[in-house]
């Protein structure tokens, strides 16, 4: 049977940066413009697909179920062949993903891809991963994933060299391999109880486990989770992350805002798929570990925000608190707290992006961060020699030079999403799982409040630390030179933070995708379903047994 | 014979996992290496342990599974031996680096 070529759109976008990667290898170093366009190309056409997909996975399908694109590699049948699942949720992260290729390569084509070899295909392969990892319906193929992410992330931390990137490359390389040792022994154990790592297979085949297997499956699982929290950075398990992060060249650090959204989206998937309210006796397994680790999560987050001396580490601190806020609306299993969870996921990453790619632009000016940057560049031939000097040097104190204006711009409206102020899309993240941590039936539980308490807190924390860094670094008058800030590196942030404004003003058709994406993700049998092409285990009803709503 | 594999990958894991939490880069890597080979041992064992049978079809026609041994784990442990020695291949550029940059070759990148 040939399948048309639309039906084809799913491998896509592993392939295509896998190809163009692994082809740029076979070019000099020096033709760097040939690769600046192939890799642009390459950003923006998995941009296309991934926007082309999320509108093929949000149509209603004609049986009045949601799309879910499976994708038979080889055309084996699901449980026996490997799977490409395109859903809501996976579309919605691909789309995130080619969102924030796009605006760091961007980024980085002003300067940073000069600091250091191979920038082109590391780059390509670490999307063909973050893709392969969104997509797969297998959790081995998850693994192959997740390493060849980690792999291109490897090379990605060391970009530009010098001694602070080793040192973090040092602590990050092992911790991580580390945890694909935990993720080798929780798939091991879970294909030896099941026989099973098609994940849609897994979801069907949980319910009917003896109390032995059960408990094996369990241990499996637990084991499989922790490898993921390692990677989304749950305290106690989060320690390298600031300190990697704050190394990584400003593109780089923009791209991994995404990278603890990857073990986000596994357990997010997963957890409901295996332990949701159709598991049977596991139900809800772990919920309360997700729970209370992610407020733990950001406490610890939180406080590192107000402890922060530098900006990159203060950022570094705002990834744990959001991871810490999406981990803990995970364990509350509420879906109408995940679908805010969701939306505060997509807007977080955006505006962490966006806050990597201006504290750069900020620093510029000032010599602290400098030098390493000077000494790479020294290395690798110096290539804005071209770039004019701007008038403001003859400029009297009175005026505001636009440049900081812009820059200033930015960081206020970095401040407002990163707290969840009104204006901003970070604000309708939070009020979304507050409201709906809030509206639940009965009474609300002292952990809620908790949490609510939690997220309040650290709002508040970030707005204080944002407050007083914006005021040392961009309201001192006149010390040091004002940053040059070309328009390719203004672009991708400007965009950012207009998505972020976009996501405001279509607050209501986003919310309503979240939900609807959140309400499939409760209802794995209809996933099992459409992946396996064949109708579930009779023991279990078709129909919602808990949960909040009605069926889409 | 199971009680030996389970004593083997029990030995190499807690081995591995002490050499891991030693202050020395090249400690880190054998430590690595180790804990992959108990992972490796592992998922081998997960297929059920069987001896002298192959993991194919002996013939045509239908085979009797109690003949043979599951082939999955099997290609599930390739991969992950090729994948375990390439990123230890990765590491040790790594702590070479390391080595230069700092001048020692201690996991914090400085003596103390």
């Amino acid at each position: 049977m040939v399948r048309s070529l639309a039906a084809h759109l799913v491998i896509a976008p592993i392939l295509l940066p896998l190809a163009v990667g692994a082809a740029m290898l076979l070019f000099d170093e020096r033709r760097r413009q040939l690769k600046m366009t192939l890799s642009l190309l390459t950003a923006t056409t998995l941009f296309g697909i991934a926007l082309t997909l999320l509108i093929q996975a949000a149509t209603i399908d004609t049986d009045g179920d949601a799309t879910i694109i499976a994708y038979p590699l080889g055309n084996w049948p699901a449980p026996f062949g490997i799977v490409l699942v395109a859903d809501r949720l996976s579309a919605l992260m691909l789309l995130l993903t080619s969102v924030l290729g796009l605006s760091s390569l961007l980024y980085a084509l002003a300067r940073w891809h000069k600091a250091g070899p191979r920038f082109h295909t590391l780059f390509l392969l670490l999307l063909a991963g973050l893709n392969g990892a969104f997509l797969t319906g297998d959790l081995f193929n998850l693994f192959v994933f997740f390493e060849v992410l980690l792999a291109a992330s490897y090379g990605l931390v060391l970009h530009g060299s010098g001694t602070a990137r080793v040192k973090a490359g040092l602590h990050y390389i092992p911790v991580n391999l580390v945890a694909s040792s935990l993720f080798l022994i929780g798939v091991a154990i879970i294909y030896g109880v099941t026989g099973t790592l098609n994940m849609a297979d897994l979801a069907r085949l949980v319910p009917s486990l003896n109390i032995d297997e059960r408990a094996l499956f369990e241990t499996g699982a637990a084991i499989l989770g922790v490898a993921f929290l390692i990677k989304a950075g749950m305290w106690p398990l989060c320690f390298w992350l600031p300190t990697t992060y704050a190394a990584a060249c400003a593109p780089i650090a923009a791209m991994f805002a995404i990278m603890t959204k990857v073990g986000l989206y596994v357990i997010l998937r997963l957890f409901l798929l295996c332990f949701g309210g159709e598991a049977g006796n596991s139900a809800g397994f772990g919920a309360d570990w997700l729970y209370y680790g992610g407020m733990a999560t950001i406490a610890f987050g939180g406080i590192g925000v107000l402890a922060s001396q530098s900006m990159l580490r203060l950022a570094g601190y705002s990834v744990l608190v959001s991871s810490g806020t999406i981990l803990a609306a995970i364990g509350t299993t509420n879906n109408a707290v995940i679908s805010g969870a969701l939306f505060y996921l997509v807007t977080s990453t955006l505006s962490i992006s966006a806050f990597f790619l201006l504290i750069e632009l900020i620093e510029r000016g000032r010599d602290a961060g400098a030098d390493v940057l000077a000494v790479t560049m020294e290395a690798y031939g110096d290539g804005e020699s071209d770039e004019e000097e701007d008038d403001d040097e003859g400029e009297v104190g009175v005026a505001i030079p636009a440049t900081i204006a812009l820059l200033g711009g930015a960081f206020v409206a970095c401040t407002a999403l990163l707290a969840g102020l009104p204006p901003l899309s970070g604000f309708i993240g939070k009020v979304a799982m507050l409201s709906a941590l809030v509206n639940e039936a009965g009474s609300i539980s002292f952990s809620h409040w908790l949490l609510i308490a939690l997220m309040m807190l650290t709002g508040f924390a970030t707005l204080i630390a944002m407050t007083r860094t914006g005021i040392r670094t961009l309201w001192v008058p006149g010390e040091g030179a004002i940053p040059r800030v070309r328009a390719v590196e203004a672009a991708p942030l400007g965009a950012l933070l207009a998505l972020c404004v976009l996501l405001t003003v279509f607050g209501g058709p986003a919310m309503r995708y979240m939900d609807a994406t959140a309400q499939m993700l409760y209802w794995p049998q209809e996933y099992a379903r459409d992946i396996l092409g064949i109708a579930p285990a009779g023991t279990v009803p078709l129909r919602p047994t808990s949960g909040t709503g009605g069926k889409p | 014979m199971e009680i030996v594999l389970a004593i083997g990958i029990g030995v190499f894991a807690g081995s591995g996992v002490w050499l891991l939490l030693r202050p020395r880069t090249y400690q880190v890597i054998i430590g690595l290496s180790l804990v992959s080979y108990a992972v490796n041992l592992f998922i081998f064992s997960m297929g059920r342990l069987k001896v002298g049978a192959p993991p194919i079809l002996p013939g045509p026609g239908v085979g009797d599974p109690a003949t043979m041994a599951d082939p999955t784990p099997q290609a599930l442990v390739l991969t992950a031996i090729v994948i375990g020695f390439a990123m230890t291949a990765l590491f040790l550029v790594l702590l070479l680096a390391a080595r230069g940059l700092t001048g020692t070759d201690h996991v914090n990148g400085r003596e103390d």
